[in-house]
């Protein structure tokens, strides 16, 4: 396997960060609530993880090893405050309905995290990829999440999309089920939980078939003589 | 040693500057387009409290200022948007602030008619929880609809309380103390209104044109 198809698997599945290192569960959790938000966050999250990423990798050279962690940050922080300035300038319904969840982008450790992990070690490229396919894994697992939750809690999909993409994309709001109270529980950062819950379940009951599937077939273990005590 | 905290030093000086310059830049690229889009929803918000086709003056630019702590909830100055039909004042929409949300300032919107009837009240910007005390935003739910065509009788009026505390509007599942401090502070607009009535309606739009 090659390096990026290898980064793919690593950031899709095997090291998901949704749901594998369990990072950012904070916007992961509170701005699923609708589609929509997830969409919003999904953008912000990639922008932010690319730039990044492609800025360590860039300077890692020259930042000495004491002093990388606050310049990481600052980079961070400074890329987060340039989106959520874009985010007021050109998505106004969605910077407000994301509201203090854009800022706090900054202390999603899946960023940081990656810049430490990777970026600091690599090269621009892979580096810019590495941000890139995290960000989509994290992604992918806001927008189902989003999305369960949504047609659980109030029975539709892509509602508010028009804050997000302009007033035509208010038609592309789907109602499915028709609820007269929305189902509170889902709505509510307990109904994320539990929904992240058996995403999580699902994936790992899946993992040891979708691994043969795409992992290079690994050697054949050598037999070992394995003393057994208990034979359950 | 010294040595080198000192280059660590500047090191992250000159970071912390190249950033800095970034987001200055940023900020210059996106702050017309920033102030246009809080215009734009101004406009939205304006057209939502007071009745469209009831004035015809250009609104927002009728723009007066007021200040009150005991009924406006802040030292701070707040706009208030006068609507002439005519010479005629027929509306007036009040920014105003419940001090005492669960958490922290709730800015709000009130529109009234020239006899004091509330004709809508929006939420501008908070920090409540969000799933529960954010009900008090039009796009999460339509509680701040129930404010519409209530008067107040006197500045004791009991129906001006949430349900819990023998009023008419309704409290939030688990968030009672959002709601309470939004009727508080629309009720506080309105007596301010009654008590200041003449000399909203008569004062010369002093900040339209810096919007």
């Amino acid at each position: 396997m090659n390096q990026y198809s290898e980064l793919t698997w690593q950031g899709l599945w095997k090291n998901n960060p949704g749901l594998v290192q369990l990072l950012g569960l904070c916007p992961l959790l509170a701005v699923t609530s609708t589609l929509t938000n997830a969409l919003g966050m999904s953008i912000a999250t990639i922008i932010v993880m690319v730039c990044s990423n492609a800025t360590v990798s860039l300077i890692r050279k020259w930042i000495p090893k004491e002093i990388r962690i606050p310049i990481f940050v600052m980079i961070i922080a400074g890329f987060v405050t340039c989106v959520q300035l874009l985010f007021n300038a050109y998505a106004y319904g969605l910077y407000q309905s994301l509201g203090i969840f854009l800022p706090l982008i900054v202390t999603n450790c899946i960023i940081i995290g990656r810049a430490e992990a990777f970026a600091s070690k690599n090269d621009l490229l892979p580096s810019a990829y590495d941000g890139f396919i995290m960000g989509v894994g994290f992604s992918i697992v806001l927008l189902l999440l989003g999305a369960v939750r949504e047609v659980l809690g109030q029975g539709t999909l892509f509602s508010g999309a028009d804050l997000l993409l302009g007033d035509w994309a208010s038609s592309l709001t789907i109602e499915l089920i028709k609820f007269d109270q929305s189902f509170l529980f889902i709505m509510l950062p307990p109904g994320a939980f539990v929904a992240l819950g058996i995403i999580l379940a699902i994936k790992n009951s899946l993992n040891s078939r979708v691994e043969m599937a795409f992992e290079a077939p690994l050697e054949v273990e050598k037999p070992q003589r394995v003393r057994i005590n208990k034979v359950s | 040693m010294s040595n080198i905290i000192s280059k660590n030093g500047l090191i992250l000086a000159a970071f912390a500057l190249v950033i800095s310059a970034i987001v200055a830049l940023t900020h210059q690229g996106t702050k017309v387009q920033i102030a246009e889009q809080e215009t734009k929803q101004l406009l939205r918000i304006l057209d939502q409290v007071i009745v469209k086709g009831s004035y015809d003056n250009e609104l927002y630019k009728h723009c007066l200022v007021t200040n009150s702590l005991q009924f406006l909830g802040s030292t701070k100055d707040q706009r208030a948007f006068v609507a002439l039909k005519g010479d005629q004042p027929v509306s007036i929409a009040l920014e105003t602030i419940a001090p005492n949300g669960y958490n922290g300032h709730i800015s709000l919107i009130v529109g009234l008619t020239a006899n004091g009837t509330v004709s809508g009240v929006r939420t501008l910007t908070h920090q409540e929880t969000p799933g529960l005390g954010d009900k008090i935003e039009i796009v999460k739910d339509d509680w701040v609809l129930s404010f519409s065509g209530k008067q107040l009788k006197n500045h004791k009026d009991k129906r001006w309380l949430v349900k819990k505390d023998g009023g008419q509007f309704d409290q939030f599942t688990g968030a009672t103390i959002t709601p309470r401090a939004v009727v508080q502070a629309v009720k506080n607009t309105v007596i301010y209104f009654e008590r200041n009535k003449e000399q909203l309606f008569n004062e010369r739009a002093r900040c339209g044109e810096k919007q």
